[in-house]
């Protein structure tokens, strides 16, 4: 028997949700030619009118959204309400040192809570349970999307924030936290130390966990139910769409529901831009017919998955998606964190530097770790170690609060780097997910 | 004054130290004196050589990160209290010094130091008014 938060849409009939799906993807593409510039002059280019939309199957008529558009057009330029109605900003890493902005009115925020409400419903959270809320508070979206929706459910938010796992652990034994919420790498961190501390996790009242932020395997997910006595469940999201919650898991772990009366989900060829069949692979693509604030209209997430329609064994009808596979682009997700090597090579070059690196990036201990390697130059030489010292701590803060992530930096030899032809190989990712 | 010292940029990596002394030996560079300051993921090696500028030259054309640093160097008595005694003046004086690395001269009876201040001009001064000897840089390749 499966929990639903919202039963009525989560086992909504197809032509129910079409209704749903229909109505609020005209209202939308109304706010958006009437309400964003940006939106009624890529509407006049391709020659749409708002009235040309008369159904959910219209929907490939319109055009796309990318990130490049939210940089275009930072901080507040997509938004579709004035600031009056604006309640909460979020923000997430930008490639060039400018982060992407997004905004919520009360609507929006009400949506994004019922979604993760939804996915902690389908994990098996109840009004009785403590939600442990370990993924971290602030412009990221992940604490404040699972703390939201545990409130919405009536369940008992426990904002416990990243880090200090010794406290994390004391507060899953003294709290009485049900369902914890964090990321896979930091799971089995945890795991970990309940081991070395000779904690027996099945001791503890934890009974599942909700998972994302970072791609994970189902070898994964073995490794963290065995470690915490739990059930782990994935949750898939990303602020531009709303935040966490956009999918999430059931307890069939056979694929993530979409939350497609708010977030309307398509596959494309990233190379022909046509939608492909259901159950094919291809780029990730959402409109979020349920927003108001942000309301983008096919917006590309670069990540590579499938949709499927088959019946799902919970009962729910939410067309599910599969765990992406990786992504279009050179974007990498470190303890968490949306990192571009470009971003590293503007941090770079601010300096004054070369911008000769390799970014290497292992899992040790469970955590990512990121090591920035940069080739010594003439300039940047001193016959003083404190001086080379002083450098390179210049050069870790300035990634620390460009990437938000922290990075160890070793300088090597001139010309020990490869070049390359074509793109340089920036990037040599050994951890095995 | 100040004696021309080569530093150079090493990798922490095998091998390295004998690369960069083996391009040395292959250029007829006669080394005198050398020192390693080392960290957990670099070293910087200093040597004293009789061609500054041709090792330079030499080391660059081989890729290696070089830079000349100009340093003081002294002549004291080999024996115990000497060095001692040297420093005690520099450090009355409020002069740091950053690092030292002492060698053994072709001149019997004592021994050079190379010291890298911050003035080199006001440490050989004050030196000098002791009596402590300041060594020039053809002194060392007698």
């Amino acid at each position: 028997m499966s929990n639903y938060y919202q039963p009525e849409v989560e086992t909504a009939s197809k032509e129910e949700m079409r209704k749903i799906q229909t109505e609020n993807l005209i209202r939308i593409v109304n706010d958006c030619y009437n309400k964003i510039p940006f939106y009624k002059k890529k509407f006049d280019e391709t020659g749409i009118k708002p009235a040309d939309i008369k159904s959910i199957d219209d929907i490939a008529k319109l055009p796309f959204t990318e990130k490049q558009d939210l940089r275009d057009n930072y901080p507040y330029g997509l938004f579709a309400v004035d600031k009056e109605d604006v309640v909460r900003v979020h923000a997430s890493s930008g490639t060039t040192g400018k982060q992407t902005v997004v905004g919520y009115t009360q609507n929006d925020i009400d949506i994004w809570s019922n979604s993760t409400a939804r996915a902690i419903a389908a994990a098996g959270g109840t009004k009785s349970d403590y939600i442990h809320v370990s993924y971290g508070y602030g412009l990221f979206t992940g604490g404040l999307g699972l703390h939201y929706g545990a409130e919405r459910l009536g369940a008992t938010a426990i904002p416990v924030s990243a880090g200090n796992t010794a406290r994390q652990i004391q507060i899953l034994q003294d709290f009485g936290s049900n369902i914890i919420c964090c990321t896979p790498s930091y799971a089995m961190y945890i795991g970990e130390a309940l081991k070395e501390m000779g904690i027996d996790p099945k001791t503890l009242p934890l009974r599942a966990g909700i998972f994302g932020a970072e791609p994970w395997s189902e070898n994964m997910r073995n490794e963290i139910e065995k470690a915490l006595a739990i059930d782990a469940y994935d949750i898939y999201g990303l602020s531009e769409i709303t935040g966490p919650g956009v999918s999430f898991e059931c307890s069939e772990k056979n694929g993530l529901h979409i939350c497609e009366d708010y977030f309307y989900p398509e596959i494309i060829d990233p190379d022909t831009l046509e939608p492909v069949e259901d159950g094919a692979y291809g780029e990730l693509v959402f409109t979020c017919i349920g927003k108001e604030a942000l309301p983008l209209i096919r917006y590309r997430t670069r990540d590579i998955s499938a949709i499927t329609r088959e019946p799902c064994g919970c009962g729910r009808t939410l067309v599910r998606m599969f765990k992406p596979k990786g992504r279009t682009d050179d974007m990498l997700i470190i303890r968490g964190v949306n990192v571009f090597p470009s971003q590293v090579e503007h941090v770079i070059l601010s300096l004054g530097m070369e911008p000769n690196y390799l970014i290497l990036i292992d899992r040790k201990d469970n955590l990512d770790v990121m090591t920035v390697q940069i080739e010594m130059s003439e300039k940047m030489f001193s016959d003083s170690v404190r001086e080379i010292e002083a450098n390179e701590s210049r050069i870790k803060d300035s990634l620390l609060s460009t990437l938000g992530v922290s990075a160890s930096v070793v300088l090597v030899e001139p010309h020990t780097i490869p070049r390359s032809e074509g793109k340089a190989k920036r990037v040599i990712d050994n951890r095995k997910m | 004054m100040s004696i021309q010292q080569i530093s150079i940029f090493l990798e922490n990596k095998a091998g390295r130290l004998a690369e960069i002394t083996s391009i040395l030996a292959q250029n007829s560079i006669d080394i005198r004196a050398l020192s390693i300051a080392d960290t957990s993921d670099y070293g910087i090696l200093r040597l004293i050589v009789d061609d500054p500028e041709k090792a330079k030259k030499t080391l660059k054309a081989s890729e290696i990160t070089v830079s000349i640093t100009d340093v003081l160097g002294i002549s004291v008595n080999d024996s115990p209290g000497a060095f001692a005694k040297a420093i005690g003046i520099l450090s009355d004086a409020n002069i740091g010094v950053e690092y030292a690395y002492a060698f053994i001269t072709p001149e019997k009876g004592k021994a050079y130091v190379i010291l890298r201040v911050a003035d080199n001009d006001k440490a050989s001064n004050i030196l000098k008014e002791s009596s402590i000897k300041i060594i020039n840089q053809d002194e060392i390749f007698i």
